[in-house]
């Protein structure tokens, strides 16, 4: 790890107040341990059976004595030095040899990891405390015996952790150089192994730690640890438990310091881990809420149209810490009952987040829809309560999801799952949705519904899985279908069954259908319209035959011109030159503007509007070729 | 599925032998000789001789083994010298004790810590969230005998509500009611922990699970909220949920050791910290094995039932 790292992870550390606390009261622990034998306290051991069981606060005495009218403020400081240093020690043992067992297994792997492996999972197989209470049996009661059992237990937890980290490195390129270098085993473990398992051993020794302190306190409590006069807080508390009735302070005492001390340990310990794992940085675990959260400023006027579906200046972003990825940045959408409208553009142009922002879809946070209207028959959807909005969901809007093996819930039949999907829009019984299942299951062409019905998404193949995905969203008889990217993740003739289905089933029913590809050949074959994205904006939109016929945005023309024709077309294949920008770091202009052959000077100044084009087009360029419309 | 039953249980055999193997070997690396331990500093030499060869320690130590792996299967685990009576008997009467402590405490924690879980992760960040994962923290860092001393003190000294010790009162005990009053207090001490460790489990699983994909489906299809989270997620969840609560087990079985001393449950673990303290090696060594031999049962289960739960594990 270098410097920069270890910087910004210390940095999330104390960002982390609750793991600062724990520092803090930590640090103030260890320093009066430190300082004990500095501090003006009376000696641990000395007995006064005049002053015996005096209660705390007491003159002189600012915690009381124990039964023997030893000072237990005192007692309590050398305690807590003692478990400290053995807690500490039993773990750094437990690192260093679970780690030296980890590496060797994981760096030489065959049969020496197999078998040590082995013995570790054996060990593993004992409820922990019961190993150590064996091996303090065979050692015999005492500290140093116990701190010995306490590590023993400990080894095969480090030796796993570390084992899996060091097999993860010993095939990366840094070591096989240095083994072709002629470095021995050794040396490569020493100089390239461990330095890159060691934030592991520390993440794994901070969660540990804490542990370690009760359980070695513990055996203690059993007497099975320190012996007197010699008292660490474990046998503090074994003692003061004689006396719970008559004296309780002196199991108190004792129990609230082993409680700070590990709950402190603890606090710090998942600082340390969140801040040196990576996964748990910027909130990546966060739960998406049940609706894309939505920061408005106004919402735009209702626009009179017969559209079914009209969606205006449709603003979504992702707030991931300081950036701000704008992955939709102003789209203008319209479809109109029975209507195929296809929206096309490559990877990151943002289709698919605003095919998801529809119905408030898109995993929040870090998205948040910030402004624009998505109205339904006129009602805006992202005004409505989220109790409408799941009502419409899957029953007037349905979705068609890429991938159907992560898309459909894999501990479930699909026969659930359709069932489910009816019975969440209808009061009807599970006979009746059964049924109605296995006739949408025929409607979809799967052969054997009644069979395939019980059968889990892992049991289909990927053709059939979508066929499920695309009954599922029939199941109420929408009349908007989203398909996002339905046919990306299957085979060529798979896509092709999959696309006429689609299309027929769109004519049956006269449903209207937002189709979301890269592919412009799929377009051709199945949308009425087209509208072509580009980083978060549509830049072109039309009639699809019109659009293919004669493109006016210089980028729609690159996409035609990636698609290859069968029988030996007359066009060059081209692929577009350059990267579509990052939407975090927009260029002014036009986003194409670098990509594009066509730019000029004003390409690259202020926003780009719309213009018509023709009577039924739009586009957003300052430079068109409209020759032909 | 019977065949995967089948295969994981002829699975288990070698790790109950392994098992076994670390216990004897645990055994024999005692420092000294047994039977001068057992005898005394002031046995004479024909003694230790003759005890040697009573114990079969004579022989080499794989034939050792052998020997008392035999006689284990055959339910002889030896006799205790401390109290005189064979070792299996002892075990099997303090261990019906413990398992009723340490199977109401996995019950509890089960529920709990599972239902805390879901509940945190689905507030995350919110204040129920915060105040829930403080208390797990808590719990997780609280000495489980120092919490059971301060409940006696608050339940049993201060308000006389609840029995301190024991398993059933002394005079005219006895019945169910008799138990679960006696029980309340040490399962829930030693539910604490455990309840901790699977909430925290459970809040990232959950928060995992409710990232995928399939959650996402869910919602598109306008499922509620209440069974995305019940059904979808948690189901999802409890696969990784499950053998966690297995590991729990281990700890539960465990920490009872410290519980049954706090509020002198006739339990094994109360058996074995008495009989090392007595030296009372065999009677150590048969708690170990069957205890041990319990866990390893227990986390069968647990395989068993992720397997039944997830159909892409059954081959």
């Amino acid at each position: 790890m270098n410097m920069e790292a270890l910087k910004s992870a210390l940095a999330l550390l104390f960002r982390n107040r609750l793991a600062g606390f724990g520092a803090v009261v930590l640090s103030v622990v260890v320093l009066v341990v430190l300082a004990a034998p500095l501090l003006p306290i009376h000696h641990p051991d000395l007995t006064n059976p005049a002053n015996r069981l005096l209660r705390p606060f007491s003159t002189n005495h600012l915690l009381g004595t124990d039964h023997l009218g030893r000072d237990l403020l005192s007692r309590l400081i050398w305690g807590t030095r003692l478990s400290l240093v053995v807690g500490i020690s039993a773990s750094i043992i437990a690192a260093a040899v679970g780690a030296f067992i980890g590496i060797v297994a994981g760096f030489f792997g065959g049969r020496t990891d197999n078998l040590i492996m082995r013995g570790v999972d054996m060990l593993m197989a004992f409820p922990y405390i019961l190993l150590a209470l064996a091996i303090v049996a065979v050692l015999g009661p005492g500290l140093i015996n116990a701190l010995y059992a306490v590590a023993v237990v400990n080894i095969p937890f480090f030796a796993r952790n570390i084992r899996g980290v060091t097999v993860g490195i010993a095939h990366r390129e840094f070591v096989d150089a240095a083994r072709l270098s002629g470095m021995g085993s050794w040396r490569i473990i020493w100089s390239e192994i461990l330095p890159n398992v060691l934030p592991v051993i520390v993440i794994a020794i901070s969660t540990t730690v804490g542990w370690m302190i009760l359980e070695t306190a513990g055996l203690s409590f059993l007497g099975l640890g320190s012996q007197p006069p010699q008292a660490d807080l474990g046998s503090m508390l074994g003692e003061g438990r004689k006396l719970l009735i008559n004296a309780p302070h002196a199991s108190v005492v004792p129990g609230v310091m082993i409680f700070v001390i590990v709950m402190s340990v603890n606090l710090l310990g998942d600082g340390v881990r969140d801040a040196l794992d990576p996964r748990l940085r910027s909130g990546a675990l966060a739960r998406p809420a049940p609706v894309t959260r939505i920061d408005r400023e106004t919402v735009p006027e209702k626009i009179e149209s017969n559209a079914l579906l009209d969606v205006q200046n449709l603003h979504t972003h992702f707030e991931v810490g300081e950036r701000v990825y704008k992955a939709a940045g102003g789209v203008d959408l319209r479809v109109d009952p029975g209507e195929c409208l296809g929206i096309i553009g490559e990877s990151g142009s943002g289709k698919s987040v605003t095919a998801l922002s529809l119905l408030g879809l898109v995993a929040s946070p870090p998205g948040v829809i910030k402004a624009g209207s998505v109205r339904l028959d006129g009602k805006d959807l992202l005004s409505t309560n989220f109790e409408t909005l799941r009502s419409i969901r899957g029953s007037r809007i349905s979705y068609i999801f890429q991938d159907p093996l992560a898309t459909l819930h894999p501990l479930y039949t699909i026969g659930d799952q359709m069932i489910e999907a009816i019975r969440c829009h209808r009061p009807v019984s599970k006979k009746e949705a059964m049924t109605k299942a296995i006739q949408l299951l025929e409607k979809v062409q799967i052969p054997n519904p009644k069979a395939r019905i019980g059968s889990y998404p892992h049991e289909m193949s990927g053709g059939m899985r979508q066929r499920v995905g695309i009954a599922m969203a029939l199941a109420n008889e929408p009349e908007i279908i989203i398909a996002d990217e339905p046919t990306t993740a299957l085979d060529v003739t798979v896509q092709a069954q999959i696309l006429a289905l689609l299309s027929d089933l769109r004519r049956q029913r006269d449903l209207a259908l937002i189709f979301i590809t890269h592919d412009f050949g799929v377009v051709a074959q199945l949308c009425d319209r087209v509208a072509v994205m580009y980083a978060g904006k549509i830049v072109e939109v039309g009639p699809t035959e019109e659009i293919l016929a004669h493109p006016a945005h210089p980028y729609t023309m690159r996409l035609i011109d990636c698609v290859p024709e069968l029988g030996g077309g007359k066009r060059k294949l081209s692929a577009i030159a350059g990267l579509p920008p990052a939407v975090d770091r927009l260029p002014d202009g036009c986003a194409f503007a670098p990509r594009c052959d066509r730019a000029e000077e004003d390409c690259r100044l202020g926003t780009l509007a719309t213009t018509p084009a023709g009577t039924s087009r739009s586009v957003r360029c300052l430079h068109p070729s409209l020759e032909q419309i | 599925m019977r065949g995967y039953i089948l295969k994981r249980l002829f699975s288990i055999i070698p790790v109950l032998l392994g098992l076994t193997i670390i216990v004897f070997l645990i055994m024999t690396l005692i420092p000294g000789d047994p039977a001068t331990a057992i005898l005394g500093s002031y046995a004479t030499p024909e003694n230790v001789a003759k005890l040697n060869r009573d114990l079969g320690l004579d022989k080499s130590i794989v034939e050792q083994y052998f020997i008392w792996l035999s006689n284990m299967l055959q339910g002889d685990f030896g006799r205790s010298y401390s109290l005189n009576r064979p070792v299996l008997d002892e075990v099997l009467e303090r261990f019906s004790a413990t398992l009723i402590l340490s199977g109401t405490a996995l019950v509890l924690c089960t529920l709990w810590g599972v239902l805390i879980g879901i509940w945190t992760a689905a507030r995350q960040y919110g204040w129920t969230d915060k105040i829930l994962t403080f208390i797990v923290l808590i719990g997780i860092s609280i000495p489980s005998f120092w919490l059971g001393l301060l409940l006696i003190l608050l339940f049993a000294v201060q308000l006389r509500w609840l029995p301190a010790s024991g398993m059933y009162a002394i005079y005219g005990g006895g019945g169910l009611l008799d138990l679960a009053k006696h029980l309340l207090l040490p399962s829930l001490t030693l539910s604490v922990v455990a309840t901790g460790v699977i909430a925290r489990l459970t809040r990232s699983a959950m928060l995992e699970v409710l990232r995928q994909d399939f959650i996402r489906t869910g919602r598109a299809k306008g499922v509620p909220e209440r069974q995305i989270l019940y059904r979808h997620a948690f189901k999802a969840a409890l696969v990784t949920i499950i053998p966690v609560i297995g590991v729990q087990a281990g700890f539960v079985l465990g920490g009872a050791v410290y519980i049954e001393t706090v509020f002198q449950w006739p339990g094994v673990g109360r058996m074995l910290v008495q009989a090392i303290s007595q030296r009372d090696i065999l009677l150590v060594q048969g708690g170990v094995v069957i205890v041990a031999a319990c866990y390893v049962l227990f986390n069968l289960l647990a395989d068993i039932a992720q397997s039944w739960l997830d159909p892409r594990v059954k081959t």
